[in-house]
């Protein structure tokens, strides 16, 4: 088994089903019909595209491993999700800020698995690009509504802003398989991402009238298996009914 | 959230077909209000474009000009192209 395609398809993975969780937490609870379908739309497109890369992850692995035994019996520090997936969902601003710094990393990482010289990784991006670029657009134009909204939505904004900027850096410090899996034409072009994220918030930001961050020290471990404590009590509710009765089923 | 205005919303099913009113919903704006409409009302496939309308800008008929509006449609059965008799040869009619 090739362990850094291994790993790197299962970061993929797992940053989709964490991120996805996180936001079917609150399904039901949306600020009006509308947002509460769009976000569980969202949810539904991560988890969805979490199932392919774990089907992919489990014939790398091989043995008995499926997309369930990777989503359910891994503990956190087996999860490669970037730490920015995992914070909690806290108000409207912070889910769409997390939403947003994610969905315009996610987008230029897909435009590069587009182009991988592995042909499952290539086809899962093709279908997923179509959904992540709607995400996008969802996002952007909600940071812009609440940048450029009121004062309150202007406060908040940026309160989640400050929260979330210093997990935006690890999305750029790429893993040993990420480099690895670049070296290979796995993940083709990685250097440039970090240019056009940037570019990506400079531009809705601009439009929202909100000011970029300056530098800061920003938060890492998530790629190797170091989570913040949020992490743990996700994976205990999300993983509770398998681990309480193994091999239970629908 | 309130204040949101009330958009009207319209999707063509198919290549071919107009689009038809398939209910309404509140948006900050069209730009929202077409996002909205894709979420509620295109999840299962059946549009394959939208139409969004503030409901402020349509113009309803009154339900008291009934009467008077649609009624005298009623007895002028001629109006419609059944009293013509088609060459067999005619197909698609």
């Amino acid at each position: 088994m090739d362990k850094h395609l291994y790993n790197f398809v299962l970061h993929l993975g797992d940053n989709a089903l964490i991120l996805g969780h996180r936001l079917s937490e609150i399904c039901g609870h949306g600020p009006a019909l509308e947002q509460d379908m769009a976000v569980t739309n969202i949810a539904l497109d991560l988890v969805g595209q979490s199932r392919n890369l774990f089907q992919l992850a489990a014939q790398l692995k091989g043995g008995d491993a499926t997309e369930d035994s990777l989503a359910y019996l891994r503990d956190a520090t087996g999860y490669k999700n970037v730490l920015l997936a995992e914070q909690k969902n806290g108000d409207f601003a912070k889910t769409i800020v997390r939403q947003f710094f994610y969905d315009a990393f996610n987008y230029h990482c897909y435009q590069r698995l587009l182009q991988s010289k592995h042909k499952d990784i290539a086809a899962i991006a093709d279908k997923a690009i179509k959904e992540i670029t709607y995400h996008l657009k969802w996002s952007s134009e909600w940071v812009i509504r609440l940048g450029d909204g009121t004062e309150e939505s202007l406060r908040r904004i940026n309160d989640a802003i400050e929260d979330l900027w210093p997990y935006t850096g690890e999305m750029f410090k790429f893993a040993d398989y990420e480099v690895a899996c670049n070296e290979s034409g796995v993940f083709p072009n990685i250097q440039g991402i970090k240019a056009d994220w940037d570019e990506e918030v400079s531009s809705v930001f601009g439009l929202a009238g909100l000011e970029v961050p300056k530098d800061t020290w920003m938060h890492d471990g998530g790629k190797r298996g170091v989570h913040s404590e949020h992490l743990g009590f996700l994976l205990a509710e999300m993983q509770f009914l398998q681990r309480a009765y193994p091999g239970q089923e629908w | 959230m309130k204040k949101w205005p009330l958009w009207e919303i319209f999707i063509r099913s198919k290549n071919g077909l107009s689009h038809k009113h398939v209910g309404s919903l509140h948006a900050s704006d069209e730009q929202m209000a077409m996002q909205n409409a894709r979420d509620v009302y295109t999840r299962r496939s059946e549009g394959i474009s939208i139409w969004v309308v503030e409901s402020k800008h349509i113009s309803a008929s009154d339900p008291d000009e009934g009467e008077s509006l649609f009624d005298p449609a009623n007895d002028k059965v001629y109006r419609h192209p059944t009293f013509y008799n088609l060459p067999d040869e005619l197909k698609h009619m």
